[in-house]
């Protein structure tokens, strides 16, 4: 069970413990500065955040011993003179860190190892606790890659970095746009993994190929790996075959369009969302916003709406924003607009923790 | 020498008082206070060595022209402000 979780917003750090019963913000760091992205390694204990200053570009920070220090960030090797490196679009991909968009550790044995996933679609690994990082030149160099396509952000994304619990060498990465992709041998060969899913959005002719999918986040049943969620642009899509193959779960209500998901840490068949009104004006349907539930695979969905505003409501859940505790009965998301919300109960209620926050983009629960 | 002035909302982040440098062009000034000073490159340079898109230098009253190879000459007392551009919000 976990009290803690630290919330990433557009003006800082804010951590939130659970004290007496209620979860109150405990803690803030880099109050003003735009904190994208935390992680926390159970392994070090150490603690990671991601700072994007704009003008002064994207940081890595790192916590050891209660005290915060900047640390090398990923950066893009020298771009040849004369390269031509453009996206799906035919837009000129630039050789430099635009953001972070994915921050995970590897797997138990892996002592150090952190994965990151960046824009402009470059994927970093560091095995010293981010103290350097080398690009994994086997994907960057995959001619594929310049399908791929910036979807919500100039450039292509990866977003979801899923270490498989069974054997750290197969790792699927999700991307924005590029579909999903997978190594099983530690990142020396990869291969596009996204057959079955669409996007309805693109021409006939393109719709269906799995390099050029937009999922929003891929998340991985812990206990059932083979089991992965995808909330995508185009609706949510399961695979049962560790992401050979894809199938769409249609008609959810009140919209399957959404940025996030959480899947149980121990039940497979249930995971969560928050829709909100595909796609252009994203938010959340009549105003009311509710988080839906499945706990049969998708066959059925839960709306749930217990303590959340019902009206006027016009909140946003990005795709990091959205957590469930190790126990799987505790989840909490924030907002576009500030709110900062928390289940007990794997959804069926829901508290307020503030309304007043700055824009979020990711929470996380801590032990 | 030169003198080379960051714009004080960088200094939260990185210790970077003002400095006097040689050098003929404005990318050998940098790199001379950068020597002395790495954490500061990334701030203000991107992974391709380049201007950051929304940084602006100031030589003697003008705007750099040259983003990319910083290549604008200076003369012994030139001063040179590494500011924001407002182009970034």
């Amino acid at each position: 069970m976990s009290d803690r979780l630290v919330v990433s917003t557009r003006k800082g750090l804010f951590t939130v413990k659970r004290e007496d019963g209620d979860w109150r913000i405990a803690a803030t760091d880099f109050l003003g500065d735009n904190v994208t992205l935390t992680l926390h390694d159970p392994r070090s204990g150490y603690h990671y955040a991601v700072l994007n200053h704009g003008h002064f570009g994207v940081k890595l920070h790192r916590r050891t011993s209660g005290v915060w220090q900047e640390i090398a960030a990923p950066a893009f090797p020298k771009k040849p003179e004369g390269l031509i490196d453009r996206d799906g679009w035919g837009k000129d991909i630039p050789y430099s860190l635009i953001n972070i968009f994915a921050l995970e550790t590897g797997g138990p044995e892996e002592d150090g190892l952190i994965w990151c996933g960046t824009i402009p679609g470059g994927l970093f690994r560091s095995r010293d606790h981010g103290g350097a990082w080398e690009l994994i030149r086997p994907l960057w160099d995959d001619p594929k890659r310049q399908q791929w396509m910036g979807g919500g952000t100039d450039w292509p994304a990866i977003h979801s970095i899923c270490v498989d619990p069974r054997d750290s060498a197969v790792v699927r990465i999700g991307i924005s746009c590029g579909g999903v992709w997978e190594t099983r041998d530690g990142g020396n060969s990869w291969g596009c993994r996204a057959d079955g899913m669409f996007a309805a959005f693109l021409p006939p002719e393109m719709g269906r190929d799995p390099n050029v999918q937009d999922p929003h986040l891929l998340v991985q049943s812990p206990t059932a790996p083979d089991r992965l969620w995808v909330q995508h642009h185009n609706g949510i899509f399961r695979s049962d075959d560790g992401s050979a193959s894809w199938g769409e779960i249609a008609d959810v209500p009140p919209s399957s369009f959404g940025f996030a998901v959480a899947v149980h840490p121990a039940e497979p068949d249930t995971a969560w969302f928050v829709p909100a009104i595909k796609d252009e004006r994203r938010i959340p349907v009549d105003g009311k916003l509710v988080v839906t539930r499945t706990r049969d695979a998708g066959a059925t969905f839960d709306v749930l709406r217990e303590g959340l505003p019902q009206e006027h409501a016009y909140d946003v859940v990005y795709r990091h924003a959205l957590a469930v505790d190790q126990t799987g009965d505790r989840l909490a998301f924030a907002t576009t607009t500030g709110g900062l919300y928390v289940s007990e109960d794997q959804g069926d209620h829901w508290r307020v923790v503030s309304h007043t926050l700055p824009p979020a983009h990711a929470v996380r629960f801590v032990l | 020498m030169a003198s080379v002035v960051f714009t004080g909302n960088l200094r939260r982040h990185v210790d970077c008082p003002p400095a006097q440098v040689q050098g003929a062009t404005v990318r050998e000034a940098l790199e001379a206070v950068f020597r002395s000073n790495e954490r500061l490159r990334g701030y203000v340079l991107d992974d391709q060595s380049a201007l950051r898109r929304h940084m602006a230098v100031v030589v003697d009253g003008r705007p750099l022209r040259y983003c990319v190879h910083l290549s604008d000459p200076i003369s012994a007392g030139s001063a040179i402000y590494v500011l924001q551009a407002l182009s970034g919000g």
